[in-house]
């Protein structure tokens, strides 16, 4: 199936869920709405030409330039992406989801962005979104347990976010 | 035990049982590293078990994103420290996805034959410490001993024995030396006697099949639904090998080798060599299963290296050049997954366009999949399950929490 | 030795006192001075199974004073106790765990007649302060405070508690051949070639010696029964908390019953001190009035001995660096559905082959020629005769004592 079909059959079914797709990236992907994140992925699990079956990774990318000069020459405004890779062992295909979320809840700094939790669909998503949430600080609503899983439990901060300052000191110990 | 009613003068004497909690690490001797495992348990039986990870955390991604792509090689080094190379290639395939880079024919196949080398060194010591998770320390020893011969391999090719950084992206730092090749086929038919040896001390041993066999079923649903990878996916009965079902980038080094994804089908495995039966005890998906695929992919490996050293003398051209340490990476991103020892060990790098250094770097450790099924493999066993389970998964922490 | 004494100490009961010093004296020098060749041994022996060289360096070529060098660096360690342990009990654990062992060698014949003491129930005996070793350990899991000890503490009560059954059925075989409970008597059954063996009796007492081998293994807590200190479960088991001297003394005792359940199945099932071939008595060396002469007997009667015992303990290091560790509950089947219906079985076996076949099958001179030689007269133990051996005894056993300090000073020498 042509990239070009495969997202016209999607939007087909999800509307205006799907925000919008690149073909001509190495990786070609496919945007979706937050909303529609979970159906989405159901659908692409169960369907029986699809059965991405496999979620092979869940990475959260920060964009955002914390040098004003630099971030001026930016063709793209801050924000973070939530991205899936998905394949299915049947067919030996594989899919970009990505997820764009603006880089704090309601713009307010210190609230994080949320998006709806796939854990249903893969389980292997509880370990990746938690990772996710502890290193890139993105809240997934609907996640049965979401603590930090790298991190220790009182660290502050989400470490992969650009502005993200390492603490001078953790329980005594120098950090810079 | 005591038990106090409201009246605080009368205290009720009972016999009752609880269930206790156990911390089974960080400091374990069969945590394979800083794993902690909190165990709930009713006297031998574990009710339930949690993992905590992230007692070897080092941020990993964050560093490389203030390295240059050739800089991070030394990094990927310590995730699955045992498997250095496939670190390495996983990088480097990915940044060459990224670049679109096309390697000479020659550097392939030298890849090849190291990242196979480097996956019967890690095989060994998985065998050797899961001897050790059940309580036999000589395998362990002699894993070390055929072990230590490929290290010393290694370590003429790059200088190091553990930490390799050797291939990198472009190809390789350096061509093999002279001579190598007939020290490795020497070693390679050396080994080849001595799997017969381990096969008769652990995978046919009466106690070794009664501890393994039937324990911890991961079915094939489970281990996709898990997102486990490796071994622990093929003993499950998942016919899934990067190496023939991955990228075509990845999967073009491996062009015209002859080789059969070791998984069962149809009852029993790929009948190459002569392996010893699967006993009637064990189950598709149980301990014995997964270490059974990891002992038959030595073997699968031996092969491999051989068709690659017969391939690498024949070829010409270059072993593949290094790129420059401040080549510029282009816009854009690449995901790509490689078959490490361990499982599927895939690479994300963004770049920005702007410079050498990645935007992002994400490493998708295949440990970190495969552990995060053990609560479920766990629940109701002994606790002298655990470490025959979790040793069977054949983690490495400094993947797990890089 | 006490009657010896009586002569020269003038309150009675001084004697006696000194005898059993002297005797505790020569029998904890050889539990430590075993202990430390076997430790020595383990790792020479282990080392040589897993393709290295072991100790090399201390003390000489073949590294021997390892064990000691060891020694020396526990003895400066700190003595660590748990904040919230039981500070008697964790205290006096690895002493009554010691104690238990060393007790066993109280009945435990070297020679003929060089036993500390006779005992006329040296079997029972014998099990019974073996199996009071148990009580170190679930005190040492048990005070430890820790949880990993308690596990060790009640694996090892439910796997020796259950042991112990086919241990002593398996132990009941012989003493029902011999007809008596006194390991001396047992000893002196099975003199002559080799074909006297109680192993060798009839196939019931063979396949009796591989149970009770299995189940002493499995009572002293050696691999693959050593769920108790089960080290990639367990951590270290009930000795997880234990540091430098208090645990050197669980290693000892370990080491200490080791020797002993090996000593047991010498003189059970291989003839105790008897060699294979009469040698001694075709010197003449053994049933001679000659003191110098009994006493060289006697000598190589306590070598041969010695040498069974190392190798039932070479025999028991090779398989726990061979073998993988079993699970509690196959632990307690092998233990429930196979040892203790095979050890009835062929404790009935046994029975029923006495009974019809009494002389044994293989060698029918077994039992009469003691008879012969009178020294088997109605009745196992003591000899009707008391008048005369008695005399003889006492003297046999100054003379056993006397060649057990030489013995001693001769490993001493040996080592140095």
């Amino acid at each position: 199936m042509s990239g070009q079909a495969f997202v016209e059959r999607l939007k087909k079914v999800f509307g205006d869920k799907i925000t919008g797709a690149n073909f001509a990236a190495i990786d070609p992907w496919v945007d979706v709405a937050p909303a529609g994140l979970v159906e989405v992925c159901r659908y692409l699990r169960d369907e029986p030409d699809l059965r991405f079956d496999f979620l092979n990774c869940i990475s959260g990318v920060d964009y955002f330039e914390p040098d004003a000069k630099k971030a001026a020459k930016n063709d793209w405004q801050p924000h973070t992406e939530v991205v899936y890779h998905l394949s299915s062992l049947p067919k030996k295909t594989s899919l970009v989801l990505k997820v764009i979320l603006p880089r704090w809840k309601n713009d307010k700094p210190g609230e994080l962005p949320e998006v709806p939790s796939v854990t249903g669909v893969w389980s292997t998503a509880d370990w990746h979104e938690r990772e996710v949430f502890d290193l890139s600080g993105v809240r997934f609503t609907g996640h049965p347990d979401l603590r930090r899983i790298l991190c220790p439990e009182d660290w502050v901060g989400h470490p992969l976010r650009k502005d993200y300052e390492m603490p001078l000191e953790y329980h005594g110990i120098r950090g810079r | 035990m005591a038990t106090q009613l409201d009246d605080p003068r009368i205290i009720e004497f009972d016999v009752r049982t609880d269930e206790m909690l156990v911390n089974m690490g960080p400091q374990h001797p069969s945590t394979h590293g800083v794993l902690r495992l909190v165990l709930r348990t009713d006297g031998e039986v574990v009710s339930e078990v949690t993992p905590h990870i992230g007692y070897l955390h080092r941020c990993a991604e964050k560093i490389g994103e203030n390295l240059t792509a050739r800089q991070w090689i030394p990094y990927t080094d310590r995730m699955d420290y045992l498997a250095g190379m496939n670190m390495n290639l996983g990088w480097a395939l990915a940044v060459e996805k990224l670049m679109n880079l096309e390697l000479p024919e020659k550097a392939r196949h030298l890849r090849v034959l190291i990242v196979e080398m480097n996956r019967i060194a890690s095989h060994l010591v998985g065998m050797g410490a899961y001897g050790l998770d059940l309580g036999t320390f000589s395998p362990f020893l002699y894993a070390f001993r055929e072990r230590e011969k490929i290290l010393d391999l290694f370590e003429e090719v790059c200088g190091a024995r553990l930490t390799y950084s050797y291939i990198t992206v472009g190809g390789a730092t350096a061509d093999l030396p002279t001579g190598w090749i007939e020290t490795c086929e020497r070693f390679l038919a050396q080994l080849e006697p001595v799997i017969e040896e381990y096969h008769a001390l652990l995978t046919t041993n009466a106690i070794f099949v009664r501890r393994t066999a039937g324990i911890g079923i991961l079915s094939p649903e489970k281990a996709i639904d898990y997102g486990c990878t490796g071994p622990v996916l093929r003993g499950s009965g998942v016919d899934h090998d990067l190496r023939r079902d991955g990228e075509q980038r990845y999967t073009e080094m491996y062009d015209g080798y002859a080789f059969e994804v070791i998984v069962e089908k149809n009852g029993h495995y790929p009948k190459d060599h002569n392996y010893p039966a699967v006993p009637g005890s064990a189950v598709l998906g149980d301990c014995w299963h997964r270490f059974y695929v990891r002992m038959l992919e030595v073997m699968q490996s031996i092969d491999l290296v051989r068709q690659a050293i017969d391939r690498y003398s024949m070829a010409t051209g270059s072993w593949g050049e290094p790129i420059k340490l401040t080549e510029k990476l282009p816009k854009g991103e690449a995901y790509l997954e490689t078959e490490a020892p361990r499982g599927q060990m895939g690479f994300y790098v963004v770049s920005s366009g702007s410079g050498a250094i990645p935007w992002r770097v994400r490493a998708r450790s295949s440990s970190f999949c495969n552990l995060s099924v053990t609560h479920d493999l766990c629940r109701g066993c002994l606790i002298a399950d655990v470490p025959a389970i979790v040793g069977s998964l054949d983690i490495v922490m400094g993947e797990i929490d890089r | 030795m006490a009657e010896f004494l009586q002569a020269y100490l003038a309150p009675w009961w001084l004697a006696y006192v000194v005898a059993a010093l002297v005797h505790a004296v020569l029998l904890i020098n050889v539990v430590a001075v075993g202990a430390l060749i076997f430790i020595w041994l383990e790792r020479k022996v282990s080392g040589r199974i897993q393709d290295r060289l072991g100790p090399t360096r201390v003390g000489g070529k073949f590294g021997w004073l390892q064990t000691l060098a060891d020694g020396l660096k526990l003895i400066t360690k700190e003595d660590l106790m748990p904040e919230g342990a039981d500070g008697m009990l964790f205290r006096m654990a690895p002493y009554i765990s010691f104690c238990a062992s060393f007790a066993g060698y109280l009945a435990l014949p070297f020679a003929d007649n060089w036993v500390g003491a006779r005992l006329n129930t040296a079997v029972f005996f014998i099990l019974a302060v073996l199996g009071l070793e148990v009580f170190g350990v679930i005190l040492a899991g048990y005070a430890s405070a820790s949880k990993w000890s308690l596990f060790g503490a009640m694996r090892e009560a439910a796997q020796v508690v259950s042991y112990e059954v086919p241990l002593g059925m398996c132990a009941v075989v012989p003493v029902l051949i011999a007809g008596s409970m006194d390991l001396v008597t047992i000893g002196q059954m099975q003199h002559g070639w080799f074909t006297n063996w109680f192993v060798f009796h009839d196939p019931f007492t063979f396949i009796t010696f591989w149970v009770y081998f299995t189940c002493a293994t499995a009572s002293v807590n050696r691999a693959p029964f050593d769920l108790a200190e089960a080290e990639s479960e367990l951590v270290a088991g009930f000795h997880t908390e234990y540091s430098g001297l208090r645990w050197s003394i669980f290693f000892m005792a370990e080491y200490g019953s080791m020797f002993a359940v090996s000593g047991l199945a010498a003189i059970l099932f291989f003839g105790g001190w008897n060699g294979p071939l009469p040698i001694t008595e075709w010197l003449g060396l053994a049933d001679t009035t000659n003191p110098v002469l009994s006493y060289l007997g006697n000598f190589i009667g306590m070598l041969n001995f010695m040498f069974k015992c190392v190798f039932g303990v070479t025999f028991m290091m090779w398989v726990r660096w061979t073998l993988p560790r079993l699970r509690i509950d196959q632990v307690m089947t092998t233990c429930l559905k196979y040892c203790t219906p095979i050890a009835a079985a062929s404790f009935l076996g046994a029975t029923l082959w006495t009974y019809f076949l009494p002389g044994g099958l293989i060698l029918p001179n077994n039992a009469y020629g003691l008879v012969r030689e009178g020294q088997l007269i109605d009745g196992p133990y003591p000899p009707a005769d008391a008048e005369g051996p008695s005399k003889e005894t006492a003297n046999e056993k100054t003379a056993g004592t006397g060649d057990l300090i030489s013995q001693v000073a001769g490993e001493h020498r040996g080592r140095d």
